[in-house]
């Protein structure tokens, strides 16, 4: 003969596969497995490391001033609400910023700043740095950023 | 009993919870309509997936349009039309503000009811979306890439915009049938000379290919007759549109009895293509009038208001063959064509059988002038004529009417409260499904167009009482998600919507997600106001007028700390996002604002008016959460009294001297 507590325990049982009769019934339902947000420290070179995003490989050749200059337009337009050219604002100074890292790193991090700043060692330390000021994706074309890394070799 | 037969009973009773709370099923009452078992799956969209069709649902007495998914009944957004939104700032932002002026000052509010579809080749397109408002008469149209209100027009010689905005075939004009007719021009008469100066007008607005612009066309002169409903007609009979009409009595008061006293009532049929004609030949009046259109252009993000005082007139006795009534019981509401464009299909909603006609019989009777007599000029064709066929009583209260493409018609019933579905050309009665409670308008995906997407019917209710938890005298009506694809119609999803949903439109995702804008574009921010970098902001004084000329972007105000204005002064936030990026937008809101917030899209403008009573120092914040920084984003602004000299300054990330 049962007793309350075999019925109590079958109750259970009962709803807990209720619940994964619902949940197992709906279409569409994969296991992802997303990456932790914590990880270990990654010890990378920053004068060799070339970040996350479109740009694999960059030579820089001579300084082009026409680019350079066209670079500065737009680094003000779609920039200087959060850098300013050489001092620490809202994000770091560009100045110099060849000195610090690659062209590559650099240009990734215009066009490709949601990814960089949640896996790129670099990015995510500078996040930190920087109270967790996200740098906004302004959405700007290749070419677009490449001119605006010609205008940062000016400063 | 024993213990066993109890545990038996219990785990029965906990197993149907289980499985009724898996498919979203009522548990209590009576007459909440058979769902079955497969309807949760069939309404399931899984989290992180879209719906199959967009869903525009007319807000009503509301003034907006909803926008819902389907199947699911996700509420996607609200879109302000006629209706001030202090969220949105839709109303109380200077751009915005011109969407609602009439030569009756400007109008918070109407009461709008059929949202419309562009189509192109019968088909809707997903360009744009109308809607019409009927108190103070306008249409509206919605920009589909931006779900935006772009422009209002305002309809003269209109009592009441009702019979609107219905499509022609590749949106060459949207009409506004007056629901009331009124003096016409307007003048301080009698009311009991209703007969001798009261008129209808039918107004065609043409809408321009390339950017949807509206202009009224011309209007027709008609009897002071209540124009209800209306839809053009589509293949073989595009070139047309047809209107009901009731209060044929022409009363104007105890219209209850009044205008429910004869047999029949009409069709209003227009030749809109030889109206055309007689407007080239010139054989139009021109009336002095005045109305405005509104129009919002999203290069400058502003509205701007054009009224103009002329409008052309047809009269039918001038105009032979532009318009014909065709004789349909009795006070019919809904006209509806079927997607031949054969059958007009009238609801007369106080008859016990619907009357559908036939456009070839009307064509021949046309032909062999087979009048029963003229009104006004315009010709009544006899009804046996044109009559194609007789649905035998199929309900009580029919109003309106969808169709599948399969060659069946779906009607609701009011009084009876039901849906029910019939063949056409046989007009038997082939399904019923009651509707919870007393549905108005009923909508196919493209059920009013050549090409319906015969999947799913929702009906829009207009009674609501038990069907949801109650929330005290008033409630949301109900929308009921039926689902056709098989013979007999499905209950599959109820939902409550927002104010009254009169019609609604529907339409494949496919067709507008594709266009639907993510971010206005900076560099083509034509604001005469707009701040597009930081370097650009700043505040100018002119008189006790302030402009301020501020940007966002996370997390911060430029200027975030301005000192020098005064009481009295007008304060113009003229507030541009930065932000390139989707789904970034930057509230603003200021202590003491006696508008509203404003809600600022990446790459637009937006203009708030702050008008300071007392000095003082007042924050101003982002009141979107915008970053982990949100919280900081927030500045302030210093007022004095009038005669002290605080001079203007402003700045961000520096004090301002004091």
């Amino acid at each position: 003969m049962m007793t309350l507590k075999h019925i109590i325990s079958i109750i259970l049982v009962c709803t807990g596969l209720g619940i994964i009769g619902c949940g197992g019934a709906q279409k569409g339902q994969e296991n992802t497995t997303s990456e932790p947000i914590y990880q270990p420290k990654q010890q990378v070179d920053p004068m060799q490391h070339k970040g996350i995003g479109p740009v694999q490989n960059l030579e820089l050749a001579a300084l082009d001033e026409t680019m350079a200059e066209e670079g500065k337009t737009l680094y003000e337009q779609y920039c200087t609400a959060c850098h300013k050219a050489t001092q620490k604002y809202i994000g770091p100074a560009p100045k110099d910023i060849l000195n610090r890292r690659t062209p590559e790193w650099v240009m990734n991090m215009i066009l490709n700043p949601e990814e960089m700043v949640q896996k790129d060692p670099i990015a995510k330390k500078l996040l930190v740095e920087f109270n967790g000021a996200p740098m906004a994706n302004q959405h700007l074309t290749e070419e677009q950023a490449r001119k605006i890394l010609e205008y940062f070799r000016t400063l | 009993m024993n213990l066993r037969f109890h545990s038996t009973f219990f785990l029965m009773l906990f197993a149907s919870l289980m499985w009724q709370s898996c498919g979203h099923q009522s548990s209590t009452g009576q007459g909440k309509g058979l769902v079955g078992s497969n309807a949760a799956s069939k309404v399931y969209v899984a989290p992180g997936e879209h719906d199959e069709f967009y869903a525009f649902l007319s807000g009503g007495f509301s003034g907006q349009v909803s926008v819902y998914g389907l199947p699911s009944g996700r509420l996607l957004k609200v879109i302000p039309v006629f209706s001030v939104d202090a969220e949105k700032a839709y109303g109380f932002n200077e751009e915005t503000k011109p969407l609602l002026n009439t030569t009756h000052g400007f109008i918070p509010w109407d009461d709008a009811h059929h949202p419309e579809l562009s189509q192109t080749k019968g088909v809707p397109d997903g360009r744009w979306l109308f809607i019409n408002g009927n108190n103070t008469p306008r249409v509206a149209r919605i920009d589909l890439s931006t779900f935006e209100t772009v422009e209002t027009i305002e309809i003269p010689n209109s009592g009441g915009n009702h019979s609107s905005p219905f499509t022609t075939e590749n949106t060459e004009y949207i009409v506004a049938g007056t629901r009331f007719s009124v003096p016409f021009p307007q003048k301080d008469v009698a009311i009991g000379t209703y007969k001798e100066n009261f008129k209808g007008a039918l107004t065609y607005i043409k809408v321009a290919p390339e950017d949807g612009q509206m202009s009224i066309a011309f209007q027709i002169l008609v009897p002071g007759y209540d124009y209800d409903l209306a839809h053009s007609g589509k293949g073989k009979s595009h070139g047309w549109t047809f209107f009901t009409t009731y209060n044929a009595e022409q009363s104007h008061t105890l219209k209850e009895v009044n205008a429910s006293q004869y047999d029949k009532d009409y069709i209003a049929a227009v030749n809109w293509k030889k109206a055309e004609e007689y407007l080239a030949q010139g054989k139009y009046q021109e009336f002095p009038t005045a109305y405005y259109r509104n129009h919002y252009s999203e290069e400058s993000h502003m509205a701007t208001s054009e009224k103009i005082e002329k409008v052309k007139v047809l009269v039918p006795s001038e105009c032979p063959g532009l318009i014909y009534y065709l004789p349909t019981p009795k006070s019919p509401h809904g006209v509806d064509v079927d997607p031949s464009g054969e059958y007009i299909v009238g609801n007369g909603k106080l008859s016990a059988d619907m009357s559908v006609h036939s456009f070839d019989k009307m064509q021949k009777a046309i032909a062999n002038e087979a009048f029963e007599k003229e009104i006004d000029g315009i010709p009544v064709l006899k009804y046996e004529e044109v009559l194609a066929g007789i649905v035998k009583e199929p309900g009580l209260g029919p109003l309106h009417t969808e169709f599948d493409g399969k060659g069946n018609a779906y009607t609701t019933f009011f009084i009876s409260s039901e849906v029910v579905k019939w063949k056409l050309g046989t007009w038997e009665v082939l399904d019923r499904a009651p509707c919870y409670y007393s549905v108005g308008h009923l909508m196919i995906p493209g059920g009013d167009s050549k090409k319906p997407w015969g999947k799913y019917l929702v009906a829009l209710n207009k009674i609501t009482k038990d069907r949801y938890l109650p929330t005290g005298p008033e409630m949301n009506h109900s929308a009921q998600l039926y689902d056709i694809s098989g013979d007999k119609m499905e209950l599959i999803l109820d939902f409550p919507t927002i104010g009254e949903p009169h019609y609604a439109q529907a339409i494949p995702a496919d067709i507008v997600k594709p266009k639907s804008k993510k971010i206005y574009e900076l560099g083509a921010n034509k604001h005469p106001h707009a701040a597009k970098s930081e370097k650009e902001a700043r505040v100018e004084r002119n008189g006790n007028e302030i402009h301020v000329y501020m940007t966002t972007i996370r997390s911060h105000f430029a200027p975030d700390n301005i000192e020098g204005i005064k009481v009295g002064d007008k304060v113009y936030f003229h507030v541009t996002n930065l932000e390139q990026d989707w789904d970034v937008p930057h509230g603003f809101s200021v202590l003491g604002a006696r508008t509203s917030e404003l809600l600022i899209m990446p790459g637009q403008t937006e203009t708030l008016l702050w008008e300071p009573r007392k000095e003082g120092v007042y924050p101003f914040y982002c009141t979107d959460f915008c970053s982990a920084l949100h919280q900081e984003m927030q500045g302030y602004i210093r007022v004095s009294a009038r005669n002290q000299n605080v001079p203007l300054k402003w700045g961000t990330g520096e004090q301002p001297e004091s």
